[in-house]
């Protein structure tokens, strides 16, 4: 592809497309520079680079349920429109108690789901027992899904309800059935950012100390960036690069997830919402940065399947799944605001952009023998 | 797919040099390129062609005259057969209440577009015409070329007389509306009642040489083929050749929601950037590709900067036909103007003859 040599010169990427051929780290200014040049296509080809060395054209997917256990949070982060505060006289707090949850999984018995997604605001009233046995009344009723559970903020509250160290919880929480755990929860490391715009929040520091029992206690995560509200580029350069860091001493990061802030209904509503290009860029960013992890998601829920399905020519490998039951943001610029993607329209978006469809588990060890790609569509594009 | 090695080095040269590509190179590009492949190629003709990095817009307004049609187009869910409920012609003062509304927001052009309605003959549009020019300096884009065909032929006239009057009455341009895709074998399925492709053509050949510019689209994603798609460039790019008389090429995608063919399913992002892309390729006589934000929103609108888009069309105020089906999206001015900035290029305010009026 000779064109884009000529955009990459002119974008001054030559440096980073060097090291990038000779395997060399990126670094501080190489981030900015990525983050400075509006030549999308250049950033996007090395990002694709990176992205087709470790994954060729394979494109992970999982047929997940999410779980919200609770809404109630006492953080008050300023981005979020999914909390009620504790005692609100609002009245709409919420907790599923550990059958209703196991209730809510067992509804979508006939469906072959492999990961169940726990999340949920810092309730301080839920004790540490509540946590075990949610996660083994999950675990009883789909023991053949794994729970991906429980943010880095969520783990420093058990182990506060607890009053043990984390170290010696974990063990116990894996016994229950926590196989992984999720990304959120680490917004921007900036202190700025943090005082701003969630101060009650574990500071950036702690969420690292967690992050490292975790590892330690051999439960991968993953990690994430909320970006589109008031954050930097030096800011979200300084970030990747933390994590970056961290994954080079423990290894225990699986995939990175950038996520799109969503203003509406929260305090920042004023914002306006994520463009497409900064969906693409902020993938392809993380892929070329990130060269530690072996995998880089495209949450379609927040940048809608169309854009999602781009992504995976920027840098991503992984379209989350199919989202059953999705309660915290909206995806916007969508025309229908539907919140679950059929397996079939999952496959016919990896398939249609010429990507080859992996299901995974939590894990992402492959599924064997997923369903074929529905053949209308192909047929209709004509793709060969 | 992969980036590397997949057979179009050939068409790439081509790219390259500025050398046109062929029917097969058409075909090739849909079947085989990646997204990237086509952003570069795409991207670099769209620089070669406006090198200032300027992305333009026109603050429009569409007025749908009357929703009478007998057509009975089945990707339509804006008409209403003569007699039927519902049905409407907007009266004289309507029309210019818009007008008046239109100007007070700095506005250049209105898109005068309906049915084939029986009632209204060449002189209803004349008087409309020239009272409306009488009152105000505006731009009147509109009449579609199956709205002429069936006026010419309602009013005893030849097309080239119907031309000439409407002109005459102060017609300034035509919009590219109802070319759907200009081959017959779709055309047959999608819409039966409507003129053949070489009428639609036909049409637009006549109007170029009377001195009466145009757009042209593309509604992809129906029923047609690959080979289809590429067929309607062609066909548009030859008639280009002979008149120099499109102004801009406007792909967009079938909405099947609220049509008679909802078993269609909706076009992919995917499918649209790729479609802009090859257009942009394949046109190299047409200088302006526009975006269709009505159909793929903003964000698969703002990525299509770098599929070979340079113009964003019109700020619509109302879009009647589009916002029936309810596949909307409202985008205003200062929102465009922030996605362009923010893609890199410079907003910049056109007339209808794409001429700068300011660069915001």
């Amino acid at each position: 592809m000779k064109s884009v040599l000529g955009q990459i010169r002119e974008a001054g990427l030559e440096r980073v497309h060097a090291k990038l051929q000779d395997g060399r780290r990126l670094t501080f200014d190489d981030g900015m520079r990525l983050y400075q040049t509006p030549d999308l296509t250049a950033v996007g080809y090395l990002a694709n680079l990176s992205r087709e060395r470790r994954s060729g054209a394979r494109t992970y997917f999982v047929r997940n349920l999410h779980v919200n256990y609770t809404n109630i949070c006492n953080k008050l982060c300023k981005f979020c429109s999914f909390y009620a505060a504790p005692n609100s006289a609002e009245g709409r707090g919420y907790v599923l108690s550990p059958e209703d949850a196991a209730t809510r999984v067992a509804q979508y018995g006939g469906e072959p789901i492999r990961e169940i997604h726990m999340v949920a605001g810092i309730n301080p009233k839920l004790p540490y027992q509540y946590y075990l046995d949610l996660l083994r009344a999950v675990k009883a009723a789909r023991p053949d899904a794994q729970i991906k559970a429980f943010t880095m903020i969520e783990l420093a509250q058990i182990a506060r309800v607890a009053k043990r160290p984390l170290a010696e919880i974990l063990p116990e929480l894996k016994a229950a059935g926590l196989v992984a755990c999720p990304g959120g929860g680490a917004e921007v490391f900036s202190d700025r950012v943090h005082e701003e715009l969630f101060r009650a929040k574990l500071d950036n520091q702690g969420w690292f100390d967690v992050a490292r029992a975790v590892h330690a206690a051999g439960i991968p995560t993953n990690a994430t960036l909320l970006y589109g509200h008031i954050e930097t580029q030096e800011e979200k350069v300084r970030h990747l690069i933390h994590i970056r860091e961290l994954q080079d001493e423990t290894g225990g990061f699986m995939c990175f997830v950038p996520l799109a802030f969503d203003p509406s209904q929260t305090e920042l509503s004023h914002l306006p919402p994520t463009t497409g290009y900064a969906n693409l860029r902020e993938i392809a960013i993380a892929r070329l940065l990130l060269d530690n992890f072996p995998h880089v998601k495209a949450f379609w829920i927040m940048i809608t399947p169309a854009v999602a399905q781009m992504a995976l020519w920027y840098g991503a490998d992984d379209i989350d799944g199919t989202v059953s039951h999705y309660e915290i943001t909206h995806a916007l610029g969508t025309t229908s605001h539907r919140q679950v993607l059929g397996t079939a329209e999952l496959l016919d978006l990896i398939t249609e952009v010429g990507r080859e469809p992996v299901e995974r588990d939590a894990l992402y060890t492959p599924i064997v023998s997923p369903e074929p790609a529905s053949p209308a569509l192909t047929a209709r594009a004509g793709w060969a | 797919m992969s980036v590397h090695g997949n057979g179009l080095d050939n068409i790439e040269t081509k790219v390259l040099r500025g050398e046109r590509l062929s029917f097969a190179d058409g075909v090739r590009l849909f079947r085989q390129a990646n997204p990237l492949q086509l952003s570069s190629w795409a991207n670099l003709i769209r620089r070669r062609l406006h090198p200032d990095d300027m992305v333009t817009y026109v603050i429009g307004r569409n007025i749908n005259y009357t929703n009478v049609c007998w057509v009975q187009c089945k990707f339509c869910s804006f008409y209403r057969l003569p007699g039927a409920e519902g049905a409407y012609v907007l009266p004289r003062e309507e029309v210019f209440r818009k007008i008046e509304e239109l100007r007070e927001l700095g506005g250049t052009e209105i898109l005068i577009q309906g049915g084939l309605n029986p009632g209204l003959k060449v002189d209803y549009f004349e008087e409309l015409f020239r009272a409306t020019k009488a009152r105000f300096p505006i731009h009147i884009h509109g009449l579609s070329p199956a709205e002429i065909i069936y006026l010419a032929k309602i009013s005893n006239l030849s097309e080239r007389e119907c031309l000439v009057r409407l002109k005459a009455a102060g017609l300034d341009s035509i919009p590219g509306a109802g070319a759907e895709m200009l081959v017959d074998e779709v055309r047959d399925q999608i819409a039966p009642h409507k003129d053949s492709a070489a009428a639609w053509l036909d049409l637009m050949r006549t109007a170029h040489q009377l001195g009466i510019p145009s757009t042209v689209t593309m509604m992809y994603g129906s029923v047609e083929t690959v080979e289809q798609r590429v067929e309607h460039l062609i066909k548009v790019r030859d008639l280009q050749d002979e008149t120099g008389g499109f102004r801009a090429f406007i792909p967009w995608s079938f909405q099947p929601e609220g049509t008679h063919l909802p078993n269609v399913k909706r076009a992919s992002g995917f499918d649209y950037l790729r479609t802009v892309a090859i257009s942009r390729l394949m046109l190299d006589n047409i200088r302006n590709i526009q975006a269709s934000w009505l159909t793929q929103g903003p964000k698969i609108g703002q990525i299509a900067l770098q599929y070979g888009v340079n113009d964003m069309g019109s700020t619509v105020i109302e879009e009647n036909v589009v916002t029936a089906k309810g596949a909307v999206f409202m985008v205003p001015l200062h929102e465009i103007e922030r996605l362009v900035r923010d893609a890199g290029f410079h907003p910049a305010r056109r007339n209808t003859k794409y001429e700068i009026l300011a660069v915001a």
